[in-house]
Parts: structure tokens; C-alpha cells; sequence
């Protein structure tokens, strides 16, 4: 492999990975944070995707507002869906909340499918990200994708500023480390769970969003994404948002090269990774030991 | 009192005449086993379209006789298929099933109609060995082989001159067969395929691959995507440029059903399919007007392969008068029937796949246009069937 | 001790004896659903024995029983029945082989993360038959010739006769349930019940504990591979989505429906489970909400969870009965 080849299979795998991280995030906090396991979390992702598809002809070239109002509009989703149903499920065992949520995305399938249909659906990138960069001879890097990586870095960042350096995030790293300390101090538990899941959400549905000029909209889009997902939250440490970045990272580099070199095997690779890991580390790269 | 023998006759002729009558004027049990959710459910929707369209317009009866449907989800998952067929064959006792279109659910289904001699037709599903290995007397297709629009196309493309291809598809088996008839019909026009590209199904991160592709720098591309998988490749393909490099030939299944969301990325990608939605023959207007009228939308490949395998049940039926328990007498009518499809009329193979043209086909704006015939009358070769 | 008391002591027996009797009165159709429940009780039982019994929660038990049933396939002759005793052996050895290694590599993770690991060792045994040349690839392969339990030239029992496949599930599913119920009496149930309770307690009180997990992992395995034989001799087909996590997850929903840390929760929620779905799913009784099973079964698991906290096993415990 030559050292252009090299350096833009760096790139996709580097643009996959923060694609990840932006869903895993999510995911981390609400299980972090609150100690459930969200098997919906998928769905959330399918969301956003489906949002884009919808909003995209009302917002014409203004894309970013666009994604600014459905991540609005996915907060205000997971706000009320935390409100109606999974603030039920924190005095339930981890394992009646794999059945809740699992049943959970039965019911988004189905909902999906009776609003929206079963169709595939494409969504345009707006004009000014539509170009490509051309690389060699034969190849071009899309805009999109460049900016897509972007602005995961730049959510990234400001999640990272929300976490570290606001009261709000004192409160979601102390309820991370010790959620019965946290209550007994008396802050508002309800109200920062409540927040915390629509965060997430938020970051899922927003993720689906970015995402959806570049894959397709199309039903069963959540299934992928979870179970990767979940494996980008494992090695990474739950509740760690830096964990999920370095894991989700590695499972670009996996995914990318595994695909080239290894071929037949390379689905096995993101599951090797996480066995090699969790044999190596128990709790995750930066899981609370 | 005693019956005269002649009271006798008279008697068991007027309930054998009965008896018959009534097996004739009962309802014909068709068991239709599609996706109906899930990610295949517009496949599975249209094919059931096009089934109850010819229906329709034989007055609601094929062979004399009204139709009684049973629908079982497939839930496009192989290892619920046995349990799933059953429910049509043992609980509904069907006389017909049709389906499917995944191919896993496909072979354990012919696998369960084989054990219990039900006749099935195949609407979809193209893995080879349905009407190859596991071909049988009661098993029929009405749709393709994986094998056959992948041959054509090698055959288009070694026609184009090109000399050196890279293949690109799921690391399933509808995505190497098709693969393996491309390879077999480009080299067979001097053609060689230099590296053959794969990915697990379904991950849809294509970017590893197509870099690799823009690295080797090949002369012509085939690939084999279908549904959501196929809309991103074809985005993801223009997308880095290759769109304009190097040149796409593809199976109809990357493009159809998909073009509007695919957009402008597809404008100009040939494909090989048995369909193209605007051959202007008489026979495939007629089908598609009527089909828009009924339905409020466009029929698809996936349409016209419902309401061939009706055609091809009607045929037999008509042949014994809609007694399906004359079913050597039905089967062998089904085979050598010639089915007037709106694709253009076809036969069906001895291994009871169609011999069918291949058109060679251009996306333009929302539609796949017919550009010329690729292979007429192509058929499969039906390896490893046992059937004379 | 009051007659209710007693009727619940014997009512494993009084099952069995039932589901022996059933295929007298039921259709073809129904006998084979009733195989299917025994078959999935089976799966079932032996991840009970994991997560009610040992408190491990695997999400990736489906190996095992992909295993079992792939082997069974692999290890039969082309054209010719294969032994059935023999077969089995090797289809819970295969099974149980690939729990040990697992279990040796996993069992030092705790917790969520003993979760994840036991999905990823399943999904590498998903793609391994997904993606190779070993298991025949995605489509599946077929099993030509049932196997057949033979003494010398007279056949005992040959699974490709419908009412004796019943036979063998009924008898798997009443050796599974009965071995286990042993198992629960013994110290090493105790044991297991200990770890469950406390783990460090247990290894402080000098309990080589990962010695424990490992064989009850390893048992938990040999059986989830015998359902998977089953299931291969019943459809004569087996398909790698039998290993998929999807698999793993309907099998722990069965368990967790039922009711966890009893062995009639498993059977109870393979029951109900595999009743519901054929029920929301049939046109005949749900007309045309049948389309639209995802949602209903969906729905309905949700409002049993919600009302039933501790699973269907619930509804018939009547003040503080174990």
C-alpha cells in the first residue's frame, strides 16, 4: 500500500471512528450516568436519520440550522420519553431494562414503519459541502465527509467543556462516580436525569443526522449502529466520554484496514479488539476500576 | 329394501360428481411467505401486488377457481423459516406457497416443501442452487438466478473492451454468485477480474474499499449492492470521485427501487436485470398502467415477478382444470409453460428457472432505461440439479 | 403443608406427563409448536442455569446453541443416517469445548463488561460461520440424512419420524429440567447460589469460585448445544443467525419474561413467549394487527415487565412461596 492509499484510509478511519463517537457518547452517559442499558439507543440514531429526511426540503441550503433544530426537537423527544417511560426504570434490575428497551425498539420498528414507510430514502447534502477534494489520479475526498468530521470534533469538544468545566457536568461526573452520593446532597436528581437522557438522545438523533447524506435512511439502520455502539462504549470504560473517543477511534482503524487486509475475517475484527481489551483491562480502557 | 345396482351407480355417481365439484369450487389455498416487516417489506409488498393484480384481472380466479390467501411473515430471518413455512403447510394446509425473497428463507423453504411435496414458486430469492442443487419436480421460480444478470453484465463489459475489473459486493452468497457469473461471462469475452472485493453483510462502510479500488485503478467496476446498502454505495462511489474514473456496470439490483434516493450519483450507471421499467412492448405498458391505476404506484422488477408466478400457477391450473391434486398432471403443465410476461415472453429452464433476455440498462433521472438486449434468452445452467 | 403447597411440589411431574400425552389430542401443526416450546425450554433452562442459578448474564449464549446445531450437521454423514448418541456427544462436546475456552478467557470480567465479552466471543463464532467456507457461508446447509439411534440392525429411534422427534425433545427437555433441579439441591448448586449472592464472601470462605462459574458455564453450554441439536434434527437446517446476538437476546428476554432464578421461569417464559408471538402473529385471531406483530409483541412485553416486575412466575406465587 502506498503512502497516499495509506494516508486516506487513515482519513476514512478516522471519519468513522468520530462518526461513532458521536453515537457511543450518547450512549455512555445514559449508561454511565444513570446505570441503564438503552438496547433503543440504535433507534435514537434511526431517528435523527429519518428527521433529516424529513426536515431537508423545509431547510433548503440552511443545514445547519437544520441540524441545530432536530437535535432541539430529538432533546425534547428523549426530555418526554424519560419523563413517560424510562424513569421507571431505574429501581429495575439491568436486566428487566434489556427487555424494556428491547421491546422498546419493536415498538420504534413498527411506529417507523407506519409513519414513515418502508422505503429507502436519500438525503442531499446542501450545495456548499456537496464538492470534492481530489486526491491522485483516481480519487476524490467528498467535502461532506471532511465536514462531518468536523463537526464531531467540535460537538466532541463542547460535550467534553459541558462535562468538565460546567456545574451541570460537575453534577453528571459526580452522579457517574457515586449516584447515591450525589442524591444524598440533595441536588435535583429527577431533573438531571432527565437532562442527561435527552443529552443523549440528542447526540444520538444529531449523529443520524450528520450521517444521513452520507449513508442512506433506511429501516433496520439502527440495529447496525447499536451493537457497535455498545462495543465503542465497553472499551472505552462506561461513563467515560474520553474512552469512548480513543475506542471509537480504534474501531475506525479496525473496521478500515481489517476491511483491506483481511477481507473474509474482518467482521470478527471490532470483537477481537474488544476481547483482546477487556482480557487486558477488565474495565474498559477508562472505566472506573 | 334393497338398492338396485343401477340405484347403486347413480347414487355414488352423483357424490363422486359432487364430491369433485366441490373440490373444484372450494377456494384454492395460496400461501404467500414474504417479508412483510422489515428492512425487505416494500419487496415483499409489491410482490404481493403483482400476485393479486393478475389475480384480478382473471375475474378473481386462476384455473376456475377463487383464491384463498394465508399470509405468514418471513421475518427475513433463516433460521425462524422452517418454523415459519410450516405454519402455511401444516396448520393452513396450503396447496401453493410463494415465496420468498431473501435466499436463506428461500432454501430452508424449499428444503420443507420438498420433505412434504408442496408445491412452491419462488417470486424472488436467486440463489443458484434453488434450481441447482436442490432443484425439485414441485419447485419453481418465476424471478432470476444471481448467476444470470451477473453473466450478462460480464458479457456487456468485455463487449465495452475492457480488459481488466475489479468486483465489489457482501461477503454473501446472492453477492458471490452474482460475482462468479460476472467473472465467468467477462472472461469468457477475454476479460480478467484482478482483485474481488468484499465486506460483511450488511456493514456499509465502503470508504476502505473504494480507496483500494481508486489504488489499483481498474478498467471497469462491477458491483452487486441491494436496498440501503445499494443507495450508499452509489453515493459513496461519486462521492469519491470514482464516478468519473472509473466506470460502473453493476446487477439491476444496485439501482432499482433506489434511483430517487440515490439521486444524481446514479445518472448514467448501466446495469443488467431481467426488467426495465420502460420496455415499450404492449404487453408491459398494459401491465404498468394497470398496476398504477390499482395500486397508485410504479411497479418494480419485484411486481412483475408477483404476477408472473400467479401466471405461471394459472397455467398449470388451466391445464387440469383447477384440480390440484393432479399435481404430476399441474407441474409438468407449469413447466413447459410459456409465460407472457411483461418483461417480454419467457419458458422456464428444465431446472424450472427462466430462460429469459437480459436487457443491459442506463439509470436516467428516476428511471432505468432499456438501452439494448445483453443476452437473449439466457439460461442458467442449473449445476448440480438432478432434474432430467 | 396445604393441598395447593403440594400440588406445586408436583407440578414439573404433572407437566411432563402432559406434554407426553399431548400429541394424542393435538393436530400435526400444534405438535410441532409444542416442540418448539420444548426445544426453546431447553435453551432456556441451561441460561437459567447462568443468570438465575450463578447470576453470570451472558448475551452471547446463542454460540453454544449455534454450535450444537452446526456440529450436528458437520459431523453428519452426507448420505447416510448418523448414529444418534454418538452425534449428540458431539454436538454438546463442540458446544461445550468453545464454553470453556470462552469461559477461561471471560469469566475475569465482572459485571456489564462479562456482558460484552461473552457478546463479542459470539459474535466471532456468528462470522466464523457467516463469513467462511466452514458453516456453508450465510445461506445455511442442510442436514441430508436424520440421525438415528440404532442397537445392532433394530432401529429404537429415528428422528426423522415426526411423533419420535417429540419423543426426544420431551425426553431432553424432562432430563434437562431434572438434572438441573438436582444440580440446584447439591452443594455445587449451593455453591453456585453462594456466588450469586456474594462472591467475595464465597472466596473468602476458601471457594475456588472461578472454578465454579467455569463449570457451571461449561454445563450451561453442553446444554444450550443439545437444544441446538434438537432444533438441527427438527428443521434439518441450520443458518448462522442461530448464533446471532439477536438469538442471545431472545433467549435471555424468555428467561427474564418467565421469571429469573427458577427453573419453571424458564419454561413458563419459553411457553409464553413462543404462544405470544405465534398468537399476535396469526390472522386468524388477531386479523389484520397480524402485520403489525413487532408492535403488539412489543407493547405486550412492556406492560407485562411493568405490571410484573419478577416475571410471569409471579402470577403464581401466592404469599412467599419459593
Amino acid at each position: 500500500m502506498d503512502l497516499p492509499t495509506f494516508a486516506v484510509q487513515c482519513l476514512n478511519a478516522v471519519q468513522y471512528g468520530l462518526l461513532l463517537f458521536l453515537v457511543a457518547s450518547g450512549l455512555t452517559l445514559i449508561f454511565g450516568i444513570m446505570g441503564v442499558i438503552n438496547l433503543a439507543h440504535g433507534s435514537f440514531y434511526m431517528l435523527g436519520a429519518y428527521l433529516a429526511f424529513t426536515l431537508a426540503p423545509a431547510f433548503g441550503q440552511n443545514f445547519i440550522l437544520m441540524l441545530v433544530v432536530g437535535t432541539l426537537l430529538a432533546a425534547l423527544f428523549g426530555y418526554l420519553l424519560e419523563w413517560a417511560f424510562f424513569s421507571y426504570l431505574y429501581q429495575r434490575d439491568h436486566l428487566q431494562q434489556v427487555l424494556m428497551t428491547w421491546a422498546l425498539i419493536l415498538v420504534f420498528e413498527e411506529l417507523r414503519s407506519m409513519l414513515v414507510g418502508n422505503d429507502v430514502h436519500g438525503v442531499q447534502a446542501p450545495d456548499w459541502l456537496s464538492g470534492s477534494i481530489q486526491l491522485g489520479s483516481l480519487m476524490s475526498y467528498p467535502v461532506y465527509r471532511l465536514f462531518a468530521s468536523a463537526a464531531c470534533i467540535v460537538i466532541g469538544l463542547a460535550l467534553w467543556a459541558v462535562v468538565n468545566r460546567t456545574r451541570l457536568g460537575m453534577m453528571i461526573r459526580a452522579g457517574a462516580s457515586n449516584r447515591d452520593m450525589v442524591r444524598g446532597l440533595g441536588i435535583h436528581i429527577t431533573a438531571l436525569y432527565r437532562i442527561v437522557f435527552a443529552g443523549g438522545v440528542a447526540l444520538a438523533a444529531l449523529a443520524g443526522m450528520i450521517a444521513a447524506p452520507m449513508s442512506s435512511v433506511y429501516p433496520g439502520m439502527g440495529g447496525h449502529v447499536l451493537i457497535i455502539c455498545f462495543v465503542v462504549v465497553v472499551i472505552g470504560g462506561i461513563g467515560s466520554i474520553s474512552g469512548a473517543l480513543i475506542a471509537a477511534l480504534l474501531v475506525g482503524f479496525v473496521d478500515t484496514f481489517g476491511k483491506v487486509f483481511f477481507a473474509e475475517l474482518s467482521g470478527i475484527g471490532v470483537y477481537l479488539l474488544m476481547a483482546v481489551v477487556l482480557v487486558w483491562r477488565p474495565q474498559g480502557l477508562k472505566g472506573a476500576a | 329394501m334393497s338398492f338396485a345396482p343401477k340405484h347403486a351407480a347413480l347414487a355414488w355417481a352423483t357424490l363422486a360428481a359432487v364430491g369433485t365439484a366441490s373440490a373444484q369450487t372450494a377456494p384454492l389455498k395460496v400461501g404467500l411467505m414474504l417479508p412483510f416487516t422489515g428492512t425487505y417489506a416494500a419487496l415483499g409488498d409489491n410482490i404481493e401486488k403483482g400476485f393479486k393484480l393478475l389475480v384480478q384481472e382473471q375475474g378473481g380466479k386462476l384455473g376456475g377457481r377463487e383464491i384463498q390467501y394465508f399470509r405468514v411473515d418471513d421475518e427475513s430471518d433463516p433460521s425462524k423459516a422452517t418454523d415459519n413455512v410450516g405454519k402455511l403447510i401444516k396448520r393452513d394446509q396450503v396447496d401453493v406457497i410463494i415465496g420468498t425473497v431473501h435466499s436463506g428463507v428461500a432454501l430452508a423453504m424449499a428444503r420443507a416443501a420438498k420433505e412434504s411435496n408442496t408445491l412452491l414458486i419462488v417470486p424472488n430469492a436467486g440463489a443458484d442452487a434453488i434450481t441447482g442443487a436442490q432443484c425439485a419436480p414441485n419447485i419453481f421460480r418465476s424471478s432470476f438466478s444471481n448467476w444470470q444478470p451477473g453473466y450478462a453484465a460480464g458479457v456487456v463489459a468485455a463487449q465495452k473492451g475492457y480488459k481488466k475489473a475489479m468486483t465489489i459486493t457482501w461477503n454473501y452468497a446472492a453477492g458471490s454468485e452474482t460475482v462468479k457469473g460476472f467473472i465467468e461471462g467477462f472472461e469468457k469475452g477475454g476479460g480478467k477480474s484482478i482483485k474481488d472485493l468484499s465486506l460483511p453483510f450488511p456493514n456499509v462502510e465502503f470508504q476502505a474499499l473504494l480507496t483500494e479500488i481508486a489504488a489499483q485503478k481498474p478498467d471497469v467496476v462491477f458491483a452487486f449492492f441491494a436496498g440501503g446498502g445499494a443507495v450508499k454505495f452509489v453515493k459513496d462511489y461519486d462521492a469519491a470521485g470514482l464516478k468519473k474514473s472509473v466506470p460502473l456496470v453493476a446487477s439491476g439490483f444496485l439501482t432499482d427501487g433506489t434511483l430517487e434516493a440515490q439521486g444524481a450519483s446514479a445518472e448514467g450507471i448501466l446495469s443488467t436485470l431481467h426488467y426495465a421499467d420502460n420496455i415499450d412492448t404492449p404487453r408491459n405498458n398494459a401491465f404498468r398502467k394497470r398496476f398504477a391505476l390499482a395500486y397508485k404506484a410504479n411497479a418494480d422488477v419485484y411486481a412483475v415477478q408477483g404476477y408472473d408466478a400467479a401466471q405461471m400457477l394459472g397455467a398449470g391450473l388451466a391445464a387440469v382444470k383447477g384440480d390440484v391434486k393432479q399435481r404430476e398432471a399441474l407441474q409438468t403443465a407449469m413447466a413447459k409453460a410459456r409465460i407472457d410476461s411483461p418483461r417480454g415472453a419467457f419458458s422456464l429452464s428444465p431446472q424450472h428457472n427462466p430462460v429469459q433476455d437480459i436487457f443491459l440498462r442506463e439509470a436516467k433521472g428516476k428511471n432505468n432505461e432499456f438501452r439494448s438486449v445483453a443476452v437473449k434468452a439466457l439460461a442458467d445452467p442449473g449445476r448440480g440439479c438432478k432434474l432430467p | 403443608m396445604s393441598a395447593a403447597q403440594r400440588i406445586n411440589r408436583w407440578l414439573p411431574l404433572l407437566a411432563a406427563l402432559a406434554l407426553a400425552a399431548l400429541p394424542a389430542v393435538l393436530s400435526p401443526y400444534l405438535q410441532e409448536l409444542v416442540l418448539r416450546i420444548m426445544t426453546l425450554a431447553v435453551f432456556a433452562l441451561s441460561l437459567e442455569l447462568l443468570v438465575g442459578t450463578t447470576g453470570l448474564v451472558s448475551l452471547g449464549h446463542a454460540a453454544f446453541y449455534g454450535i450444537g446445531a452446526y456440529a450436528t450437521v458437520l459431523l453428519s454423514p452426507a448420505d447416510a443416517p448418523a448414529p444418534l448418541l454418538p452425534l449428540l456427544a458431539g454436538a454438546m462436546g463442540a458446544a461445550a469445548l468453545y464454553a470453556l475456552a470462552v469461559g477461561l478467557l471471560s469469566l475475569r470480567t465482572q459485571g456489564v463488561y462479562f456482558i460484552m465479552v461473552t457478546l463479542a466471543f459470539a459474535q466471532m463464532a456468528y462470522f466464523v460461520f457467516h463469513d467462511t467456507k466452514l458453516g456453508g457461508g450465510t445461506d445455511g446447509i442442510y442436514l441430508n440424512v436424520r440421525p438415528v439411534l440404532a442397537l445392532g440392525s433394530a432401529v429404537l429411534l429415528d428422528t426423522d419420524n415426526k411423533l419420535q422427534r417429540y419423543a426426544l425433545g420431551w425426553a431432553a427437555l424432562v432430563a434437562t429440567y431434572g438434572v438441573l433441579a438436582l444440580l440446584q439441591r447439591s452443594r455445587f448448586g449451593h455453591a453456585l447460589a453462594g456466588i450469586r449472592e456474594n462472591e467475595q464472601r464465597m472466596r473468602a470462605a476458601g471457594f475456588a469460585t472461578l472454578a465454579y462459574k467455569l463449570a457451571a458455564f461449561v454445563i450451561a453450554g453442553a446444554l444450550a448445544g443439545l437444544a441446538g441439536f434438537l432444533t438441527a434434527t427438527k428443521d434439518g437446517f441450520v443458518n448462522p443467525e442461530m448464533l446471532s446476538w439477536h438469538e442471545s437476546g431472545a433467549v435471555l428476554l424468555v428467561i427474564i419474561l418467565g421469571g429469573l432464578g427458577h427453573l419453571r421461569g424458564a419454561v413458563i417464559g419459553a411457553v409464553s413467549f413462543v404462544l405470544l408471538k405465534e398468537a399476535l402473529s396469526t390472522p386468524a385471531l388477531v386479523g389484520p394487527l397480524a402485520d403489525r406483530w413487532q408492535l403488539t409483541l412489543g407493547l405486550t412485553i412492556i406492560v407485562a415487565v411493568a405490571l410484573l416486575p419478577k416475571g410471569l412466575i409471579g402470577l403464581f406465587k401466592r404469599g412467599g412461596q419459593a
